[in-house]
């Protein structure tokens, strides 16, 4: 089928896409877009996070049909004129980055966490982020990064 | 909140203080890339006229390969080859210490997921369907699945050597001690998966000259190097490998896994290949943590000073060797723990059985013996009446102590100063209640709210472990670094460059800090790891900052001292009277030379190749020998919930002290702390590959729980800087430690709580609440405990199989 949709404000028009495949395929092989990953591909590690109209998903778990004609912003939409997000720029601070893989999902939750909830208590990062699979940093230095892009650090 | 307390005992050898250099919190240079989703990891390399290779692997545990019938799967569209082991040119197995395991199957399959054939395809899904298409033929044969029965004489051989692939022995002392106060264990430890997030993969590009190059996210170049030259044939030269973005390793990525299979493609197809495991074929591509059963028998003393450790340890290694030797080494020789013990005989072996290989995994064969030892030490606190805290520390070993295995331990060994300060740090509020679950916390259970704190119950427990660094028994272990120092146009530029493999600890970071402490230069270049430059050696071990640290400051020295002989020329003086200070010579009269005048005739190169200090093979019948160059040490304290009636657990808080000699990046110590601390708690609380009869059962994150960010509680961390004057730096490798005694110090938590023997890990709701095979098996197996005794059987564990009891018989009588 063809698949045309709008990632990170750039429209995309893509051929020949099985009916199978999911928009985290579309966004890595067909578009080139690599910053969505892709740890399980079983919507269990949120690696692959993406906002589909707004909306945080796995995009693994999103069929590339139900993304024609959508909006989808992935972690490379987030920056502004080349510069990091604020959320970007804390988890970097922070040092809630290691190997990085788990990144880009947790910096695309944790955007959708702080438009929802620009305050979040501890509980509620915990419990906006227990999607997201991080092997490396054992999450506190990754809390520490919610609440200083927060404005709430302690 | 993490606190860095402790005194720093040695500065950066260069003097004065540099922005960024050893010491600092120095940001990754390629974090900026990774928040952005710009960083190439190995599952995001692309080549023009790329295709996908895919493998074959066998559905059972054992079988013999009766044939492989490639020809439905080749009359597909878009499929270029399929291999099998007729296709392998050169030397048709490969492993770590010894070739044992084909690079495709020949003959016999020995377990479930071996690699049978490869298949190379336009597509990621017309891959799949030709793995499918590809019709293999088995005869079944009877695994050999029960580590216990693979040790017998009788058993069936996985390999025609045998299935003890190494029986370790250490003996110290009078292995017949005696003690007025002997307790006994039984423990179990489960399959633990090293479970990175980035899955296997990489893009293998044949290259002009009938070599291949490679990128793939490994722990080891230039060992993967070794192996894939000799598989293909080729002379290790043609064979070029650069490291690409990896994505977490912990010791699963030290083995080849699609390696030689990507070269095998593309040198086939005569293009570029790439391949990525999804998740699933990445629990059946790599190694696991070795599961282990452990007896203990220990002897004190009616003060608690420790007479006698028995113990006997067997780990399943499976179908293949790996690096199994060497993890017996270390549970063997580290097996009584971090305490003085005047006698001891342990016998640990590792064996081959049918069961999925494994090898390494951070903590490597420390994490079986410390789960087992410290429970004993529990134990023995209990009979004694003393506080476990106490019992430890009065048997801690310090600076000067020997190990059993006669090795003096020649610098600070501060076991007792981190469980006290483990045990002084403030505990979290009594609990819970249902204000702590608004603000603080959950219950166990967590947001299922499967209970409102009735049948809760808050325990506490200890644990104190450690590890060696760097590889021992008389490995020849080294680390090449060249480093380059050039005049830029804005100024001096360091190009530093080395095999050593980032794996997202901050090797990257470290290396730029040092180069800028030691050179006084701004700009550093890191440049990707390759086999350009000689061997880094692995990344594993705790090794490869303590080692890269001890060869770039080397090669940095040697660049100063070069600019010294070049300053002397130029200001006609004796280098005598010439010193090196933050980048500058300084000469007798108050001349200063700066790098860009000392570089103008040209840029400096050094490459180093250097060795920790050598360590000794330990004697077969005794395990007696210098084997180890450094030990790491840490302790927790953890505070649970546990749900009695549910087995629920919620971790409150962990307190973890760890000494690293010197913290080159404080920032990312904490976090490897962090982070290995949680894996001990996924260990302790819910991590296992789930085997029945040779295979497994859970190979996907939705049935192999890793910890998510509710599991995990606030962890304070205290560092100690006590520097080991015989390591650069005085540092210690940190990675490891964290990992070891986090698991026992929430299982002790859970057993104060509950009362419970829980000789098994990962706790599962059934033991906590003495339900199932548990409670009536594995828990009343647990030994007993007693006053006055012999330090017999220990060899109950492959004697026989012990005799049940019924719950809480093997108690023990209070001392009396
Ligand atoms: S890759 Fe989508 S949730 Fe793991
Ligand atoms: S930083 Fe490696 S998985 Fe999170």
């Amino acid at each position: 089928m063809q698949l045309r949709l709008e990632v990170n404000g750039v429209p995309y028009e893509t051929d020949d896409v099985w009916e199978g495949e999911s928009l985290l395929y579309v966004l890595r092989e067909r578009l080139g877009l690599w910053g969505s990953k892709n740890a399980c591909e079983q919507g269990e590690c949120g690696s692959c996070s993406v906002l589909l109209d707004g909306e945080l998903v796995c995009s693994c778990l999103v069929a590339a049909g139900q993304a024609q004609g959508r909006h989808v912003v992935t972690v490379e939409g987030l920056g502004r004129d080349g510069r990091m997000s604020a959320v970007q720029e804390a988890f970097l601070e922070a040092g809630a980055v290691q190997c990085g893989f788990c990144t880009p999902g947790l910096v695309v939750a944790t955007e959708d966490l702080l438009r929802h909830n620009p305050a979040p208590s501890d509980v509620e990062i915990r419990e906006a982020l227990a999607g997201n699979l991080c092997r490396c940093t054992g999450y506190e230095k990754v809390l520490d990064a919610v609440r200083a892009a927060a404005g709430t650090s302690r | 909140m993490s606190t860095l307390t402790g005194p720093t005992r040695e500065s950066a050898g260069a003097g004065a203080h540099t922005c960024d250099g050893v010491g600092d919190d120095a940001r990754r240079p390629d974090g900026a890339q990774k928040v952005a989703g710009r960083f190439a990891f190995s599952s995001d390399l692309w080549a023009d006229g790329m295709v996908w290779g895919a493998t074959v692997r066998s559905p059972h545990p054992r079988a013999r390969l009766v044939s492989v019938d490639p020809s439905e799967a080749l009359r597909l569209p878009g499929v270029h080859c399929v291999l099998t082991h007729e296709d392998v040119p050169g030397k048709k197995t490969f492993g770590l210490e010894v070739a044992d395991q084909p690079v495709l199957a020949v003959g016999e399959v020995r377990y479930q997921g071996e690699a049978v054939a490869l298949v190379a395809a336009d597509s990621p899904e017309t891959a799949r369907r030709a793995v499918a298409a590809v019709r293999v033929e088995y005869q079944p044969l009877v695994a050999v699945v029960d580590p216990m029965e693979a040790m017998l004489p009788t058993a069936e051989k996985v390999h025609p050597s045998g299935n003890i692939v190494r029986h370790f022995k250490l003996r110290r002392g009078d292995p017949f001690g005696e003690a007025p106060v002997v307790v006994s264990g039984e423990y179990e430890v489960g399959m633990q998966d090293q479970a990175f997030l980035g899955p296997e993969s990489g893009l293998a590009v044949p290259a002009d000259d009938g070599g291949v190059d490679l990128q793939v996210a490994t722990q080891w170049l230039h060992a993967d190097r070794r192996q894939v030259a000799a598989a293909l044939g080729l002379p290790e030269a043609k064979v070029r490998l650069a490291l690409a973005g990896v994505g977490g390793a912990f010791g699963a990525r030290e083995d080849v896994s699609l390696q030689i299979h990507l070269c095998l493609l593309a040198l086939r197809t005569g293009r570029p290949v790439k391949m990525v495991y999804s998740r699933e074929e990445s629990f059946f591509g790599h190694v696991h943590r070795h599961p282990a059963r452990l007896r203990y028998v220990h002897g004190a003393a009616r003060d608690g000073r420790l007479v006698f450790v028995k113990a006997e340890m067997v780990f399943d290694g499976g179908a293949y060797m790996s690096s199994t030797r060497a993890v017996i080494g270390n549970a063997g020789t580290l097996s009584v723990g971090p305490y003085v013990v005047p006698n001891v005989s342990v016998d640990a072996y590792g064996l081959y059985t049918n069961n999925p290989p494994c090898g390494a995994m951070r903590g490597f064969g420390a994490v079986q013996a410390c789960f087992a030892y410290e429970a004993q030490m529990d134990r023995l606190a209990e009979e004694l009446g003393m506080h476990p805290v106490e019992l430890r520390s009065l048997n801690a070993m310090s600076q000067g102590s020997l190990m059993p295995t006669g090795q003096v331990v020649d610098s600070p060994a501060p076991v007792a100063d981190l469980l006290r300060r483990v045990a002084q740090a403030p505990l979290p509020p009594p609990g819970p209640t249902v204000a702590d679950v608004a603000t603080e916390g959950l219950l166990p259970g967590g947001m299922a709210n499967t209970t409102h704190g009735e049948g809760v119950v808050r325990g506490t427990g200890y644990a104190v472990g450690f590890k060696n660094v760097g590889f021992s028994e008389g490995y020849d272990d080294y680390t090449t670094v060249r480093v380059v120092l050039a005049a830029g146009p804005d100024g001096p530029v360091a190009t530093v460059h080395s095999a050593g493999c980032e794996l997202g600890q901050g090797l990257v970071t470290v290396q730029a800090q040092i180069a800028r402490s030691e050179l006084g230069v701004r700009e550093v270049v890191v440049e990707t790891a390759d086999t350009r430059v000689g061997s880094a050696g692995s990344s594993s071990a705790s090794r490869q900052t303590y080692m890269t640290a001890g060869a770039l400051r080397e090669a940095c020295g040697q660049l100063r001292a070069e600019m010294l002989a070049r300053a002397a020329a130029r200001l006609g003086v004796p280098e005598a009277d010439l010193s090196w200070a933050h980048g500058e010579v300084l000469g007798p009269g108050g001349d200063v030379l700066g790098l860009p005048e000392l570089l103008e005739p040209g840029p400096l190169e050094r490459t180093v190749e250097w060795r920790h200090r050598p360590t000794q093979e330990v004697d077969p019948e005794t395990g007696q020998g210098d084997a180890h160059v450094q030990y790491s040490f840490a302790a927790h304290r953890a505070v649970v919930d546990v749900d009695t009636e549910l087995g629920l657990v919620k971790v409150v808080q962990i307190d973890t002290a760890q000494d690293v000699g010197k913290a080159i990046n404080p920032g990312a110590v904490l976090g490897q702390i962090h982070g290995g601390t949680t894996q001990g708690l996924g260990l302790a609380l819910m991590e296992e590959i789930q085997v029945e009869a040779g295979r497994v059962k859970n190979p996907s994150f939705t049935d192999y729980l890793i910890p998510t960010i509710l599991d995990v509680p606030p962890m304070r961390v205290q560092v100690l800087e006590l520097a080991d004057p015989h390591a650069p730096y005085g540092l210690r490798g940190v990675g490891e430690a964290p990992t070891i005694s986090s698991t026992p110090a929430i299982v002790a938590a859970v057993r104060a709580a509950t009362g419970r023997r829980l000789p098994r890990v990962p706790l599962r709701p059934q033991d906590i609440v003495g339900l199932g095979e548990a409670a009536g098996g594995t828990d009343g197996a647990d030994g007993a405990a007693g006053t006055g005794g012999r330090a017999g059987g220990a060899h109950d564990l492959t004697g026989g199989v012990p005799e049940p009891r019924g719950p809480g018989s093997g108690e023990g009588g209070a001392v009396p």
